[in-house]
């Protein structure tokens, strides 16, 4: 489904991605995790073309997709939402999500009825004439996934859409996101809650300082020495001796 | 559907104008009302709606006037076919002015320099070049007539005038009601969201500028025709580009019906003006930047902010707040 084969980027003295190379596969939910300032949320801006890679190439659903706009990726069928919640201020809960819906609708009524089912399948069909900027936090997450949603993709790319939420809200949440899987949709998340990422994906890479360090299912990555390491110091490893699950 | 409806009804009403008023001096008030509303929605179409906030629509304006005056003085074409050449040209102006800026990101205080460099330089360029009539300026010869483009009476000038500005307004009123629409308040809100969503945040942007340099063209075309006379300073120069922001930014920007009330209320506020001052040459600028002051810090949402925080008074609004507050605090 996404392919990476190299992907290099630098920022001034900063190595943000050291050649990255891994592939998705379709239909499934897998999962990026590693240490703050590891580079996440970069490699995610490189592969929605957000920023141009030094080095390296991405080929998403067959084709290459280097050098293209984020919204020449985003009508190919690979969507991002963003770590910080980007809703259009000032705008509706219905108006937000239809964005994104107009992404393969032109009609305004019609995109205006995609919208509401959406948002009906994320759980904000109550606050659908809700100023986006009033909503909670958590309410600004789904509405994250319903834009993206909205555009029918065929790959979403989740940057920490559990971030900021307490235990019942991501309780809440992550049927959600099975669901989109089940209708088809693959998914590829950054998650620091462990506990989702235990039980959403099964399969993870670990990004350390620009560099992918493990992969595997996540309830093997968490043990293996490095990661713990990259997540808690070095020493940890040791002491830990492998058998506490990493939490960030 | 209701700003629709109450589009329809506004401007079924000012057509009421020329058969209700006698006097020439209230027909001109409406006319130069709306010819201020055109320019302002003109603007309200790129920043307004598209957030892109240009310090130069004096660009498209002059160029549109200066097109349908050179083309009829130096070559002899028919004002109204003029008309589309203005329009037309001040729209290529826009693009244009889009292109070198939106190309290269060029957002927020950098964009509104290079609008107002572009404008700077048409104005000494129409300064120099023999066919403007230089610092002389232009004076297209009467022949009055519908056929010329030169009304006998004001009631000609009021239909062509509430006839662009309408179109004007019906364009605000699709981009509120349209994927365009909807996809240009996105660039503005947010644009790298509007990206990641698949919106092309540069052809939206180009197109919205086109659009509003057209329109802005127009009313270029419309006073070169109303007062026969143009230099680069009432083309070119910075009254037409402040005139142009100032009208929405009085009336509401973003709204519909923002250009509408603020050309009003400028129009008001330019005859009180003259009726105590006198008509001192540069005071039209003094009281125009002075009013910028004052609505930017009082009324950043203009007169269509203020009837909607009045209309906010009433119980029904009071609900919506209030359920809005519980679902925050929930
Ligand atoms: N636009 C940028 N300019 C400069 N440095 C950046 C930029 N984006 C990210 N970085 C740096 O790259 C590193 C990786 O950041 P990021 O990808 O946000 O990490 P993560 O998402 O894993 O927390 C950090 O050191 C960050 O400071
Ligand atoms: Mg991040």
């Amino acid at each position: 489904m996404l392919e990476l084969r190299g992907l290099s980027k630098r920022f001034g003295g900063v190595q943000a991605a050291r050649d990255v190379s891994f592939t998705v596969p379709a239909g499934r939910i897998s999962s990026l995790i590693g240490p703050n300032g590891a580079g996440k949320t970069t490699l995610f801006a490189l592969i929605t073309g957000f920023h141009r890679p030094d080095a390296g190439s991405v080929v998403f659903d067959g084709a290459p997709i280097d050098g293209l706009p984020p919204e020449a990726i985003a009508r190919r069928g690979m969507v991002r939402t963003f770590q910080i919640v980007q809703p259009f201020a000032g705008q509706t809960v219905r108006d937000n999500i239809a964005v994104g819906a107009h992404l393969r609708i032109r009609s305004r009524r019609a995109a205006l009825a995609k919208a509401e089912e959406v948002a009906a399948a994320v759980g904000l069909d109550d606050r659908l004439d809700m100023d986006a900027a009033a909503l909670t936090v958590a309410g600004r997450k789904r509405l994250e996934v319903a834009r993206a949603l909205a555009t029918e993709p065929k790959l979403i790319l989740f940057d920490e859409v559990l971030a900021g939420l307490n235990p019942s809200e991501i309780r809440d949440v992550l049927p959600l996101i099975r669901a989109i899987r089940d209708r088809g949709v693959t998914i590829f998340l950054i998650e620091h809650v462990m506990q989702a990422v235990m039980s959403l994906s099964e399969h993870t890479w670990v990004l350390n300082q620009g560099e992918l360090i493990a992969e595997g299912a996540p309830q093997e990555v968490v043990r293996d020495p490095h990661v713990i390491e990259a997540y808690l110091g070095k020493g940890m490893a040791a002491r830990v001796g492998g058998r506490e699950q990493a939490h960030a | 559907m209701r700003p629709l409806v109450v589009l329809a009804v506004t401007f079924a009403l000012i057509g009421l104008a020329p058969f209700a008023i006698a006097s020439d001096y209230w027909l001109n008030l409406v006319i130069m009302t709306l010819y201020a509303a055109l320019l302002g929605q003109a603007w309200n179409i790129l920043g307004g709606y598209g957030g892109q906030f240009s310090f130069g629509h004096a660009a498209f304006f002059g160029t549109g006037a200066y097109a349908v005056a050179v083309l009829q003085v130096e070559l002899g074409l028919n004002p109204w076919l003029g008309l589309a050449a203005g329009g037309l040209l001040a729209a290529g102006v826009g693009a244009f002015v889009g292109f070198c800026t939106f190309r290269y990101g060029l957002r927020g205080s950098y964009f509104a320099l290079v609008t107002l460099a572009f404008a700077e330089v048409l104005r000494i360029l129409s300064n120099s070049v023999w066919f403007t009539g230089a610092g002389v300026g232009i004076l297209i010869p009467l022949e009055r007539g519908a056929a010329s483009f030169q009304f006998v009476d004001k009631a000609g000038f009021f239909w062509v005038i509430w006839g662009m500005a309408l179109a004007a307004f019906a364009t605000a009123w699709w981009i509120g009601h349209s994927r365009f629409g909807a996809q240009l308040m996105a660039v503005r809100d947010n644009e790298d969201a509007a990206r990641a969503l698949g919106v092309d945040a540069f052809r939206v942007k180009m197109a919205a500028i086109t659009l509003s340099g057209f329109f802005s063209g127009l009313a270029g075309v419309f006073y070169a025709q109303y007062f026969l006379y143009l230099d680069p300073y009432i083309a070119y120069g910075p009254a037409i580009s402040v005139e142009s922001l100032l009208v929405p930014i009085i009336g509401g920007m973003g709204t519909i019906f923002g250009p509408l009330l603020g050309a009003a209320a400028l129009q008001a506020v330019a005859e009180l003006t003259k009726e105590v001052v006198g008509e001192a040459p540069g005071i039209s600028l003094a009281v125009y930047g002075t009013l910028l002051v004052v609505m930017v810090l009082f009324m950043p949402r203009g007169l269509a902010g203020l009837g909607a925080r009045i209309a906010g008074l009433g119980p029904r609004a009071r609900r919506r707040r209030a359920a809005r507050l519980e679902a925050r605090n929930a």
